[in-house]
């Protein structure tokens, strides 16, 4: 019974960490840029909703309801006027850039905030849980893996039933193509960034409630998005929900026989799955 | 065409070195003489400084390599680094070795580590390699805090015993005079010189030869390099696992003179891989000159912003940033373009023959 109860907080860990990999597949899947600096992203949103909640005393979730805007036009500048300029057949300039903006994201934070560490408080949703089956759910993971699921739907939405959608989908399949029918490809790329900043604010929301974070955590936050993206193959959503559940079932697991494991066993699940399907488990498109 | 009228004419050499770059070559070669004897006229802690930018230059042409010449952007130095390092410290505490000879099982430790590592890794292309590099390095930092003969996740130091019997100690303290530590310091900072000339003259050696011909065909356009019968893969494994081993001694050497080790400190991504990036970055990627002036410029920055915590940081990101995207050739790009002095020139060009035709 142990196994089973292990089994389904490791799933819906693993919504948490599709959450913090969604609006990197998106980015990723649509201009193939890296962004290193993605982890310390979703920290500086959660700041940015720590300083809402302080500053207003509002609840974390009208918070990052505030700053999802917000994080949109932050991401569309840093697209439309930083990134834009990396992007091209080598992948140096994407990959040095957003790692310099780690690097100074992380240390901006830790001159504004210091090193202390810090929580959003959601009250009584925090220690909340449901009986479900035979198992109990905390109300904050269950409502984690319901934002994953419903964030993934929404994405999916724009990309294949809006005009936008299309936009994305050309503009990745051939940018020069997709200019001459009269997108604007840096446009676009700006728009998907912004829209990948409203998933890292709220995914930043349940960084914040649900753990303790400080302005170093971002990295390792980065690590566990990209291993969800990767073993969920290039380009596909639903793939890398897959991946952040089997990142959180295999740290759930690994805890489970040694605390000390967990993060390991998430690592060594990432590789065993590489070795067997380079590509990812569902690769759509090609790189 | 021409092919007539150039067998009568006397007979073309390529070649890579130029006039300056001799004479640059020489200056260098006195420079090092000058350090080498740094120790008996230089203070205790410039001895320190030295050895510090002496192996971070030894990390930063490694990476240069990787990523410059061999397009393998590794995020994940720092389990070369550390892995050379604990390696250095197992031989010490656990086989009984003299530090120095175990600065060697660093070295091995690391060419060990990346041969598993290179199998894995060279599965990826671009990005994908670079979080799997960074994803190897997190899976080693994790394994080895749980090797508790050496101090498992909260580190050990380097026995007394080990550190005052090392190689070579008491005939520098009895020739000179110098005291124990003195004298570690001293070691340690000739080995780095050596370490360092040592790396830089194998890469320009590689680099002008066959071997690095084909690297820059393959960073430049892989498909028509391997059209032409360049064995791409066999020359990225052979840069990967010799760059590893580089990168062993020099964690090792490091942690001889730090003689403290911990896995946070041994595999910091910070330490070992963001600063050696922006060395590369600043000074000029793709080039031998370019993290010898990047590091020169790291330690100065260093120097005169360390005080202000992390501001200095923030700095040297916004920095690199602003290079990568004005001066993507870095400082020593800039210089280059203006003077056209290359010290470590290994762009081949022709000469002799007849003057018409000449330059290219």
């Amino acid at each position: 019974m142990i196994w089973v109860d292990t089994i389904v907080q490791g799933v819906l860990l693993g919504g948490l960490y599709a959450l913090f990999a969604a609006g990197l597949s998106l980015v990723f899947g649509i201009m193939r840029l890296v962004n290193l600096a993605h982890g310390d992203f979703i920290v500086m949103a959660a700041y940015l909703i720590l300083v809402l909640v302080t500053l207003l005393g509002i609840d974390p979730f009208l918070a990052a309801l505030i700053s999802a805007p917000i994080l949109f036009g932050i991401g569309w500048l840093l697209q439309m006027h930083v990134l834009n300029r990396t992007l091209g057949p080598d992948i140096l300039p994407p990959l040095l850039v957003t790692f310099g903006l780690s690097i100074v994201i992380q240390n901006a934070l830790l001159e504004g905030f210091s090193a202390d560490s810090q929580r959003l408080s959601v009250g009584q949703l925090e220690t909340a849980s449901l009986a479900l089956g035979p198992v109990n759910v905390g109300v904050m993971p269950l409502l984690t893996f319901v934002s994953a699921v419903m964030v993934i739907i929404g994405l999916n939405k724009i990309f294949y039933s809006t005009s936008l959608g299309r936009a994305f989908r050309a503009t990745s399949d051939d940018a020069v193509t997709a200019s001459l029918m009269g997108i604007r490809p840096n446009n676009i790329f700006a728009t998907a960034t912004g829209i990948a900043m409203v998933v890292v604010t709220i995914a930043a929301l349940y960084l914040g409630t649900r753990a303790n974070f400080d302005p170093t955590v971002g990295p390792a936050r980065l690590i566990y998005a990209f291993e969800a993206v990767i073993i969920g193959g290039l380009g596909s959503l639903w793939g890398t929900l897959a991946g952040g559940i089997i990142i959180g079932v295999a740290q759930t697991l690994g805890a489970a026989i040694n605390p000390e494991w967990q993060i390991l066993a998430g690592h060594v699940a990432f590789v065993i799955v590489l070795l067997l399907r380079p590509r990812g488990l569902f690769p759509r498109a090609v790189d | 065409m021409s092919a007539t009228a150039q067998t009568t004419q006397t007979s073309w050499t390529v070649e890579t070195r130029t006039r300056t770059s001799t004479l640059f070559l020489g200056l260098a070669a006195l420079l090092v003489i000058v350090l080498a004897f740094a120790p008996f006229y230089a203070s205790r802690s410039l001895i320190q400084d030295l050895f510090f930018i002496l192996t971070m230059l030894v990390l930063a042409q490694g990476w240069n390599l990787l990523a410059g010449y061999a397009g393998l952007v590794s995020v994940g130095q720092q389990a070369f680094v550390g892995i050379g390092a604990y390696a250095m410290f197992g031989g010490v505490v656990l086989l009984d070795l003299d530090p120095l000879v175990s600065i060697l099982l660093g070295g091995i430790g690391a060419a060990l580590l990346a041969i598993p590592t290179a199998f894995f890794t060279f599965r990826l292309q671009g990005a994908y390699f670079a979080i799997g590099t960074w994803v190897v390095a997190e899976i080693v930092r994790l394994t080895v805090a749980q090797w508790k003969a050496l101090g498992g996740g909260t580190g050990t130091s380097l026995p007394r015993s080990a550190t005052r019997d090392m190689f070579g100690l008491d005939f520098l303290k009895e020739t000179f005079g110098f005291k124990t530590s003195a004298a570690t310091d001293v070691i340690t900072f000739w080995l780095a010189l050596f370490l360092a000339v040592a790396t830089v003259g194998v890469v320009y050696w590689l680099l002008r030869s066959r071997q690095g011909l084909g690297l820059a065909a393959v960073r430049d356009n892989q498909n028509a390099a391997r059209s032409v019968g360049v064995d791409a893969q066999r020359l990225k494994t052979v840069v990967y696992l010799s760059t590893a081993f580089i990168t062993g001694l020099a964690g090792a050497l490091i942690y001889v003179q730090k003689a403290r080790i911990s896995p946070d400190a041994a595999f910091s991504v910070l330490d070992w891989t963001a600063y050696v990036i922006f060395i590369v970055v600043i000074g000029g990627i793709g080039t031998i000159e370019g993290p010898i002036i990047g590091v020169l410029v790291f330690f100065a920055l260093q120097n005169s912003l360390s005080s202000y915590g992390s501001w200095y940081l923030l700095v040297l990101g916004l920095l690199g940033i602003v290079i990568m995207l004005f001066a993507p050739r870095g400082l020593w790009g800039l210089f280059t373009d203006r003077t056209g002095i290359e010290i470590f020139p290994i762009r081949r060009r022709l000469s002799g023959g007849s003057s018409e035709n000449s330059g290219g």
